[in-house]
Parts: C-alpha cells; structure tokens; sequence
C-alpha cells in the first residue's frame, strides 16, 4: 500500500439520524486505495448508514465526507460511474436472465467492463440463460457483485455480502473479493462475521453504536487485546509444577485430570517447550489457544458481536 | 444502446415472460368482443340503446377493460414489487435514476394497450362490422387521457402501498367498481339516469364516453376529458410526492 498517496474514501465526525433516533454518532476513517478495508460491528451498529452515506444514498447530518476527492451528494451522478455498489439483500427481476441482467446493467456506464468476462471470473458462464429466481443463493451473490463490478468501479462497496451463504458459498467469495482487489479495486467490505473481517481485510474500522471504536490490522486489533495465551497438555511422566511457576513468562498453572493449562504471555510456548525438553518430557496433545479478532471485539466494546 | 431503450426492452421482455398477464390484457379484450358478439341479439340494433348494437358498445367497453387490467391489475403490483425486492433501491446506486424505471414500465404499459386496442378495433371491424372511430384524433386524445388517468392511480397504489401483496389487493378492488361504472356489466347506456351521472365523474366512466362519442364521430364530451385530466393531475401528482423508493 502506498502510504503517500491520498486516501480514496475520507469520512469525517460523520453524523446521521433518523427521527430522533441516531444512527451513526460520530464516524472518521480514511481508506486507501487498493486496499480491502473493513466495516466491523454488530447489526444496527451504524455501519449501513455510513455506507450509504458514503455511497450518496443518504444525506449526512453532519461531517463532511470525499470520496475520490468529491462530494458524494453533490457529485453523485460522477461517483456513480466510479463507484460500484453492492447492497444488502437487493434482489432482481425474477424472471431476468443473467446474461440479459449483465447487458442492462452495463449499458448505464459509460466506460463499462466487458461483462461476458466478468461473468467468467465470477464462474457464472454456464448460468447465463438462467432466471434470476432460479439461480442459487451463492449465485445471487455472485451476479450481485458482478453488477457491482460492471461499471468499472474505482472503488467496490460490498455490504453483507455474505450473509445467508453456507459455509463453502462464504469461502469461494472471500476468494472472489481478494481477486477484486487484486485488480487494483478498492473494496469497503460491511461485515459483522468476526472470521470475514480477520481473513480478508487490510485494515477495518470496528464500530459500536454509531461510534469507531477502533481501526487498525486485524493483527493489530487482537495485539491491542493483549490476551494471555494458553497452553493446554497432556505430560507424558509427572511434571513438578514448580517447574512451570518459576518461568517468567508463566502466569498460572492448573491441572483439569491428567491435563495441564498454563497461562501467561510473551513467548510462552517455547519457554514451556524447553522445559518440557530438559526433563524429557512429551506434551500429548498440544493445544494453544490464542486470542482472535473476537476476543478483541469483546476487549474493545465490552460484549460479543452477536448481542 | 442506450439504458433508458434498454429499461424499456427488459420491461417488455419480462411483460412477455408472464403468459397470465399478457393474455388478460392483450388477449382477453378482443376475445370478450368475439364472444359477445357471437350472440345473435347483440348484432340486432336495440331501441333501449338508442338504436345501436350492443356490440358496438363493448367494443369501446373493452378497450377500457384493457386499460383498467394494466394499470389496476399489472402496475400497482409490479412496481411495489419493484421496490420491495430492493431492484429501486440497486438502481439508485447506479448512473441511472430509478424514476426511469417507472417510465419504462409505463411505456411498456402504453404499448400493450396500444396493441389491445388494435386488436379489439380490428376484431370489432372484421368479424361484426363495428365501425373504426369517426373521430379518429379524438378517439385518440380520449384513449391517451383515459390510459394517463389510470395509469396515475394505478402509480398512486403502487406509492401507498405497503408491499407487493397490497399493491395488487387495493388494484383489484379498486378494478371493480371502476370497470363497473365504465359499463363492463351494464353499459352506460343502459343505466339509470343517477347512475349514469356518478359514472360520468369515475375514470373509466368518463373515459368510456370519450371514447364513445369520438367513435360516433363527434368530439369527447369537454366534461369527460376534463375528468380524465382532473385524475391525471390529482392521481399523477399524489403519486410523485408520496412515491418512495425503498
């Protein structure tokens, strides 16, 4: 990623309500360009408003918002041919084929991509002539990108796009979206799948009733989390638990039956490992659990994403 | 080509893909004139209807008829479908405004029943010798002020309602009493004088007259297509302020 080059998507101390009730409260962030930059928060957390603040849809409350260094209201009808819109849950024509979907969409860009290709890197070929109703849930989604993508998109805004989708569906478009973005696009990806967020993105913004909360790397979330790690193993002779406790890196040491849990922090496994090697000891069963994109979502907004 | 041909190739396309709603509104106009007259006494002029037949009467009647199933029956129903699958909504993040949606689908609708009415105007002709309208620009005026009358308050259903479902529940009420009073049970010159008067003020009523004056030869009663105007401003403006988009 370029860190000189301006950033394609800047929103700042957005702002947004609806009747009384606020939506987004107090929303900055900057997106470069190339890079997947993720929305992160909980349904009703304020991250659809915002995109579709950004997307032009809504008008903000407060704050001022550039995207491509232009007004999202006031040049709406530039930022339409450059910006490619993928929304939540937006169905079609029922009885519109693919291919015909494809055509009509095309033609309201002026520069559009060729859409018999995209339909091929999507895998949608063979589904040309099907109606829109008969197509798979995964395959909706698919179009559903395609049709964001057919413009020739400078920036790709994907919202939910994989709710609904069984597990494999959910694999094979986490691939699609790295391919989009290896195609020079830069994608802004709403989510609220923790495992979404920490495999795809570059960087994400978590928010938490209308508010940032936190934005950095998935790895530099769950760093800020600073959660102790913990070994879980089976020894395969005694194992005097002084040995452990005298270590600095151990915090605590238990036993669940012939199991053994030690907490602690820093390059905890490799002090345990040469201890365990010194009184030729095996681990059986070695776990380690380390903290993940979810325990920093508790970390940082006090409860899980899911209530 | 262009998008705003191609919204309106895709609406037809789509228009053709429905068999049960191009049959009641292309098909089924001209059959409901094949069949009435097929029935002897209505080819025999009649003293209670001023002297003509019964079946140069539902020849205009079922030009109307073609006109309330499209606008009650087709586009409340489609576009609140529209919108609630979300399709204004994705057309709005687009280049194109999703008000170009509705006018396709108008069109769409204009030209369906532009076909409707040739084929009742030609199967009333050729097999019953009804006569083609006199008044032919009248005729015409009457049909495109009859065809925006409905039309308006068929996008004025589809503004208030709730959802697809409701959409076409009210455009089925409403399709009753309209086609009522436009003389689909009775013609208008068979009823009561009171009844005959409130029909003379209902769209189809009105728009029925029209069209049967400019197909005596003379020009549509100013009354009627005042009404039909009046509707189309009422209905046609209720509808662009109430209209929502998601």
């Amino acid at each position: 990623m370029d860190t000189m080059s301006t950033p394609v998507i800047e929103v700042s101390h957005l702002h947004k309500r609806y009747r009384g009730t606020v939506a987004v409260d107090d929303v900055s962030f900057a997106v470069e360009r190339g890079e997947i930059f993720g929305i992160l928060g909980p349904n009703g957390a304020g991250k659809t408003t915002t995109v579709e603040c950004i997307e032009g849809v809504r008008k903000p409350d407060g704050g001022t918002l550039r995207v491509l260094g232009l007004d999202p209201q006031r040049d709406r009808g530039q930022l339409r041919q450059r910006v490619g819109v993928q929304l939540q849950q937006a169905q079609l024509y029922d009885k519109i084929r693919l291919a015909e979907a494809m055509e009509l969409f095309s033609s309201f860009y002026r520069e559009p991509a060729d859409w018999r290709q995209l339909i091929d890197e999507l895998g949608l070929t063979d589904k040309r002539n099907t109606p829109f109703n008969k197509l798979s849930g995964g395959q909706k989604q698919r179009l559903s990108i395609a049709l964001a993508l057919v413009g020739n998109p400078e920036i790709a805004i994907l919202d939910e796009l994989t709710t609904g989708l069984d597990p494999q569906a959910r694999r094979d478009t986490w691939d699609l979206i790295e391919q989009i973005r290896d195609r020079g696009v830069t994608v802004v990806l709403v989510t609220h799948f923790m495992e979404e967020a920490e495999r795809l993105c570059d960087r994400l913004a978590v928010i938490d009733s209308g508010r940032v909360v936190a934005i950095d790397t998935p790895a530099g979330l769950i760093a800020q989390v600073k959660a102790e790690q913990r070994i879980r193993f089976r020894p395969s002779a005694p194992l005097d638990d002084t040995l452990l406790t005298g270590l600095p890196e151990v915090v605590d040491v238990t036993r669940h039956g012939s199991q053994v849990v030690v907490t602690g922090t820093g390059n905890l496994l490799h002090a345990v490992a040469s201890v365990l090697a010194r009184h030729q000891i095996v681990a059986a069963d070695l776990r380690v659990d380390q903290a993940s994109l979810d325990d920093a979502f508790v970390a940082l907004t006090g409860r899980t994403i899911d209530n | 080509m262009n998008a705003n041909v191609k919204l309106i190739t895709t609406e037809t396309r789509l228009f053709l893909r429905e068999p049960v709603a191009v049959f009641f509104t292309v098909a089924f106009p001209a059959i409901l004139v094949a069949i009435l007259g097929s029935v002897p006494s209505f080819r025999e002029p009649s003293a209670d209807l001023g002297g003509v037949r019964v079946i140069d009467l539902y020849v205009t009647i079922s030009i109307t008829l073609a006109i309330a199933m499209l606008a009650l029956q087709g586009t409340p129903a489609v576009l609140s479908g529209y919108r609630e699958k979300g399709i204004l909504r994705r057309l709005g993040t687009t280049p194109t405004h999703p008000a170009m949606l509705l006018v396709a689908q108008l069109v769409n609708s204009l030209l369906v029943a532009l076909v409707s009415v040739v084929l009742v105007l030609a199967i009333g002709r050729i097999a019953f010798d009804v006569p083609l309208p006199r008044q032919f620009a009248g005729f015409l005026l009457a049909l495109i002020l009859a065809a925006a009358a409905l039309l308006a308050i068929g996008l004025f259903v589809a503004a208030v309602a709730p959802n697809a479902k409701a959409g076409n529940a009210i455009g089925v009420i409403l399709f009753f009493p309209v086609m009522f009073f436009a003389g689909l049970w009775v013609p208008r010159e068979a009823m009561p004088e009171l009844l005959r008067r409130i029909a003379d003020f209902t769209p189809l009523g009105a728009g029925e007259r029209a069209l049967h004056d400019a197909t005596m030869g003379s020009w549509p009663h100013a009354v009627s297509l005042a009404v039909l105007g009046a509707y189309v401003l009422v209905f046609g403006g209720a509808a662009a302020r109430l209209f929502r988009w998601e």
